[in-house]
Formats: C-alpha cells, sequence, structure tokens
C-alpha cells in the first residue's frame, strides 16, 4: 500500500481559475463521473443521520442474521441485530472525515516542507529532503502501524498516522513544482520588481502549485480511506461499536461460513469509494496534465 | 557506475542513521513509561524494574540510543518482553514463511500482469483493454484483506477447493505448500498485478511507436513476433523498477493477508506483537521492512542502469 506509486507528475505549471475548473466537469466525463461519485459519497456521509432507517449502534438480539432484503432491513441485520445498511452509511462518516483529516495534515506538514526545501535550496533542502527520505524509507502500511502502535489504538491516532505517511508525498510534490517555477521567467521578474519572499510565496508559488496538488489530494483520499480501514481491520483504528468499515469486515469475516454478507457490504463499501477517489485522482490527472492529454 | 554507486551507498548512510532513530524512538513515543505500557495489567515493581534495565530506560536517551545502535551493529535487536526469545530469531523463524507468499504473490503477479498488459496494449481501445484497465483501477482500490476475505468465501468455505489458513513449508511437501500459498497469493499479489498491468500496458504502447518496431514490420517480421521479441524486452524495464520495490514491500502486504489466512510469517508475528505490546520485536520489524525497502530502492536504481543503457549515471 505504498504511495510512491500515487505520487503525481509535478507538469507544466498552469493556474487554473475555479472556473476554468468548472469546466472540466463540462467537457470532461471522467472527471464529472468522479467527481459526482465523491460528490454522492460526501452526501452519503453529511445525511446518513436523516437517510439511515435505524440508529447504527442500536441492537436487537431478536433479529440478529437477518439475510439482506429482509422487512425493514435492506442489507440485513449483524450478530446482534444492528441494521447492515445504516451501519454501512454510517461508515461513510467515520472514513470520510478521518481521510481529509489525515491528507490535511500531511498537505499541510508536506506542504510547509517542500515549499521551505524548494524555495530555500541549499543546506535547509539537504536537510529537509534526508528527514523525507527517511520517511520514505518505510513502507506507508507500515509506518503507520508503527506509530498507532506506539500512540495507542483509535482513530485520533490512526489519522495522525496516516497523515504522517502522507507527508513526504506532499513535501516531494511541492518541492518539485517550486523548484520548476524559481526557475521560470514570471518569478524573475516578480523578484527583480522587489517582491518580498513572503508575497512570492503566497500570491505567486502556492497559485501554481494547485493543480498538482488536487490531483495528489483525491489519491491521497483513496489511499487514507484504504489505510484507515486496514487499520481499523487489524484493531488499531476505530473501536467497537463505532461503525467502521474496516473493524466491520473484522467482525463479519468470522461468519462467513452462513452469514458472509456482513463481510461483503462493508468491503464493498470501501473498494466502492476507494474507487471513486482514485478515479477522479487519475481522470484530474490526465485532464490536467499537459503531457497525458493526448 | 562505480562512483554512482559509492554516491548512493554515501548517501543511504544519513537516511539509515534517521531510519534508526525513527525505529528507537517509537518505544518512546508511547504516552508514559514504556515499561507500564507494556507490561499492562501484570505490573510488578520488580516487572518493571526489569524492563527499564533491558532497555535502559534509566538512562539518557542518546546514551539509550547509543547502546541500541550498538547492539543492532552486532545484530542483536534485543529481547522479546513476552517469550524472552531473542528478536533476531523470531523474525528469521518466521521469515521463509513470508518470503514463500512473497515469492508466490509477484510470480502471480507477473503471470496474469504482463500478458494482460500486453494484449491491452497492442488491442488499445478493445474490450480486452477496457477490462484490463477496469482491473487495475479496481485492483488499486480493493483492500486486499477483503480479497482475501471474498476468496475464503467463495474457494475454500463454498466450494471447498482450498484449505483455508495454515502454512505447509514447501520443502515438505510442495503440493500441499502450494494449494496453502494460493489463495493469501492472490489476495496479496492483486494491488502488484493492477500495478504492473499498468506499466506494461503504458511501457508497451510507448514502445510500440518507436522506429525500429516499424523497421522490424517492414522487413516482414510478424506481428507477434515484433510484440513479443522486439517491443516485449525493452517494454518491460520500467515494469522492473516496480517489480523491485514490491519485493522490498513484501513485509508490508503481508501484515494483512497474513493475518487474514492465520499465515505464520512476520507480518503476523508484528500484528500479535503490537497486542503484546512487545515493542522490542515491532521495532525489529519494522526496521527491517525498512531496510529492505531501502535496499529494493538502491537495487532497482543499478538494475535500471544496467538494463537500459541510456540511462547515464553522471
Amino acid at each position: 500500500m505504498s504511495q510512491a506509486g500515487t505520487i503525481v507528475a509535478a507538469g507544466e505549471p498552469v493556474r487554473r481559475t475555479p472556473v476554468a475548473l468548472l469546466g472540466l466537469l463540462r467537457t470532461n466525463r471522467r472527471v464529472a463521473v468522479g467527481v459526482g461519485l465523491v460528490a454522492i459519497l460526501f452526501l452519503i456521509a453529511l445525511l446518513s443521520p436523516v437517510i439511515s432507517p435505524h440508529d447504527p449502534l442500536a441492537t436487537s438480539p431478536d433479529d440478529s442474521y437477518l439475510p439482506p432484503l429482509s422487512p425493514g432491513h435492506l442489507l440485513g441485520t449483524d450478530e446482534l441485530g444492528r441494521d447492515l445498511f445504516s451501519r454501512v452509511l454510517w461508515g461513510a462518516r467515520v472514513s470520510l472525515p478521518v481521510a481529509f483529516v489525515a491528507v490535511g495534515v500531511g498537505l499541510f506538514a508536506g506542504g510547509i516542507i517542500g515549499l521551505a526545501s524548494g524555495y530555500a535550496g541549499g543546506l535547509v533542502d539537504l536537510l529537509l529532503m534526508r528527514l523525507i527520505d527517511a520517511l520514505l524509507a518505510f513502507p506507508g502500511l507500515i509506518l503507520a502501524i508503527a506509530i498507532v502502535a506506539a500512540l495507542g489504538p483509535g482513530l485520533r491516532n490512526a489519522m495522525i498516522a496516516i497523515g504522517i505517511v502522507a507527508v513526504p508525498v506532499y513535501a516531494r510534490l511541492v518541492r518539485a513544482v517550486v523548484l520548476q517555477l524559481k526557475q521560470m521567467e514570471f518569478i524573475a521578474a516578480t523578484r527583480s520588481l522587489g517582491a518580498s519572499p513572503w508575497r512570492l510565496i503566497v500570491r505567486h508559488l502556492i497559485p501554481n502549485l494547485m493543480n498538482p496538488i488536487l490531483v495528489q489530494v483525491s489519491l491521497s483520499a483513496g489511499f487514507a480511506i484504504l489505510a484507515e480501514a486496514t487499520l481499523s481491520f487489524l484493531g488499531l483504528g476505530a473501536q467497537l461499536p463505532t461503525p467502521d468499515w474496516g473493524q466491520m469486515i473484522n467482525s463479519g469475516s468470522t461468519f462467513l461460513n452462513n452469514d458472509a454478507w456482513l463481510a461483503i457490504v462493508p468491503g464493498a463499501a470501501i473498494s466502492v469509494t476507494v474507487y471513486s477517489f482514485n478515479l477522479l485522482g487519475d481522470s484530474l490527472r490526465d485532464a490536467l496534465d499537459p503531457r497525458l492529454r493526448s | 557506475m562505480t562512483a554512482y554507486v559509492v554516491r548512493r551507498l554515501l548517501l543511504m548512510v544519513p537516511v539509515a542513521f534517521l531510519v534508526t532513530i525513527g525505529v528507537f524512538m517509537l518505544i518512546h513515543l508511547t504516552p508514559g513509561d514504556p515499561a507500564l505500557i507494556m507490561l499492562g495489567e501484570d505490573r510488578t515493581p520488580q516487572a518493571i524494574a526489569e524492563i527499564h534495565q533491558q532497555l535502559g530506560l534509566d538512562k539518557p536517551l542518546y546514551v539509550q540510543y547509543g547502546i541500541w545502535l550498538g547492539r543492532l551493529a552486532q545484530g542483536d535487536l534485543g529481547r522479546s518482553i513476552t517469550t524472552h526469545e531473542q528478536v533476531t530469531g523470531a523474525i528469521f523463524d518466521r521469515l521463509p514463511a513470508t518470503l514463500e507468499l512473497g515469492i508466490v504473490s509477484l510470480l502471480w503477479s507477473l503471470i496474469v500482469a504482463i500478458p494482460l498488459g500486453t494484449i491491452a496494449a497492442v488491442r488499445r481501445g478493445s474490450l480486452v483493454d477496457q477490462v484490463a484497465t477496469g482491473i487495475t483501477v479496481a485492483g488499486v482500490s480493493i483492500p486486499n484483506f477483503f480479497i482475501g476475505i471474498v476468496l475464503i468465501f467463495l474457494l475454500s468455505v463454498s466450494l471447498r477447493l482450498f484449505p483455508f489458513g495454515g502454512y505447509v513449508p514447501f520443502t515438505q511437501d510442495p503440493i500441499e505448500s502450494l494449494r496453502h500459498v494460493l489463495l493469501p497469493a492472490i489476495a496479496l499479489g492483486t494491488a502488484g498485478t493492477a500495478i504492473n498491468m499498468r506499466f506494461t500496458r503504458s511501457s508497451m504502447i510507448e514502445v510500440l511507436n518507436h522506429d525500429y518496431i516499424r523497421t522490424a514490420r517492414a522487413k516482414g517480421a510478424s506481428w507477434r513476433r515484433v510484440v513479443f521479441v522486439h517491443a516485449l524486452k525493452n517494454a518491460l524495464i520500467p515494469v522492473v523498477t516496480i517489480i523491485g520495490l514490491q519485493i522490498g514491500g513484501i513485509i508490508e502486504g503481508a501484515v494483512v493477508t497474513e493475518t487474514v489466512f492465520t499465515w505464520p510469517g512476520v507480518g503476523r508475528l508484528a500484528v500479535e506483537s503490537i497486542f503484546n505490546r512487545d515493542y522490542t520485536v515491532v521495532q525489529g520489524i519494522v526496521l527491517l521492512a525498512a531496510f529492505s525497502y531501502m535496499v529494493a530502492n538502491l537495487l532497482v536504481d543499478l538494475v535500471y542502469g544496467w538494463l537500459d543503457p541510456r540511462i547515464s549515471y553522471s
């Protein structure tokens, strides 16, 4: 589950306005599908308290192990009689925020390191990049597991761990784009006009970083959801009775003989969610990187 | 080339040093006294003192690190807190099972990925290509533990074609060993299959556009010969990079797969040790995973240059 393969190419910096990005939705079918799927997932997460037919934590031992399409229970019930459909809907409410906090941690810390490294260069760059190399030396999931093992199981620590794993990806990406931008004439011109480093970074570098970051955020969100599910499956992320997809697969896997759907339904939910983010990231990369457009 | 190897090795030194600091600090990230956390409920003053003494927790941090690094240089990763056996021994006892699983999963991934990726490239836009592209996106989106569970359900529980879990060493009974390893290997190798297929496809498309392919066709070579003899050899060069990294990352994937299939390898040892709060074993496995990843990265870079003479090391 290494992230190395998902680091996006820096590409030619072309600043796009939000309007131009919205235009992609009309002109690029894959981007539109990706955005649509992710939007549906967010809606589910947002509206799960309203659209869930049952309380995801409410147990009803008399109704345990009901198969899918049972009256009142679309996807059946688990060993404690909890409605599986409601738990899967609420699972989105756990997974998506975890993924976004984790990506936020990675983006913030990695972005600052990448900006400092690329802008300052020299010794600062050398030292920071060795630190990043050291983080990249750990396979992503192993690093996340190690951090959670040290900090203790739980969703908050899982978010921190997945965020730390994402730091080197953003640091490398931001540094690469900043190094490229520094060579460009408009940066030299802005500098010669007396722009302060702060103004140069905030007004000229950061806006040009948006395209590759947008792609990377989509891909990292997919990775983060997968990593969170894995940690929860291993018992290191969400704890009982939180309706978490990874944790639901873990408990459902003990009933494979007769009630396989208990593991298969949340597994399908994770797969569709990660697929949606990967599709969005892939399509955005294809649409925004001029070299891949042909 | 020699200068490049030396430079890469020298660059690895500070990174390896930082990795050891990171792994060493793992114990010290624990909130509170690590000894209390490791012992859980069974904490007697004597047991606490024993762990303090074993890990040198009563000394300043830099002294502890120095002692730990010194022992590490001699191949001593300390003793397990729960079983009291040498960590190095515990890891190496489990390593053959993990390597067997990793090798079979890699072979599976190559057997599926290279032909499918090649066909998808040759018949670009066809149904095969669309199916292959679908597999590549799905392969990296479906968690390997879920694939494992689905395989167990379909092939072990429902059809009873394969045993569920367990390990038979290859040296003891090759046939039984293969029956036991196949499902976990498929589960572990699915993401790799997807990535290898994608790389084979894109690399093959690029190679097929080169002039020498057109020349080979113009000289009368059959399309099959052009694809499999002339193009595939060169198209696989970038795939080698990814395969190398996948070898380095075997332990990472094994953590989950071995847990699902009760496979007695290093990955399962890692999970067991985390729940037993056996941090010395966790440290050892994290260190092994990081170093195998680093070495794999280095080897990939070197092999890449050897395979593709156009790459300059200057």
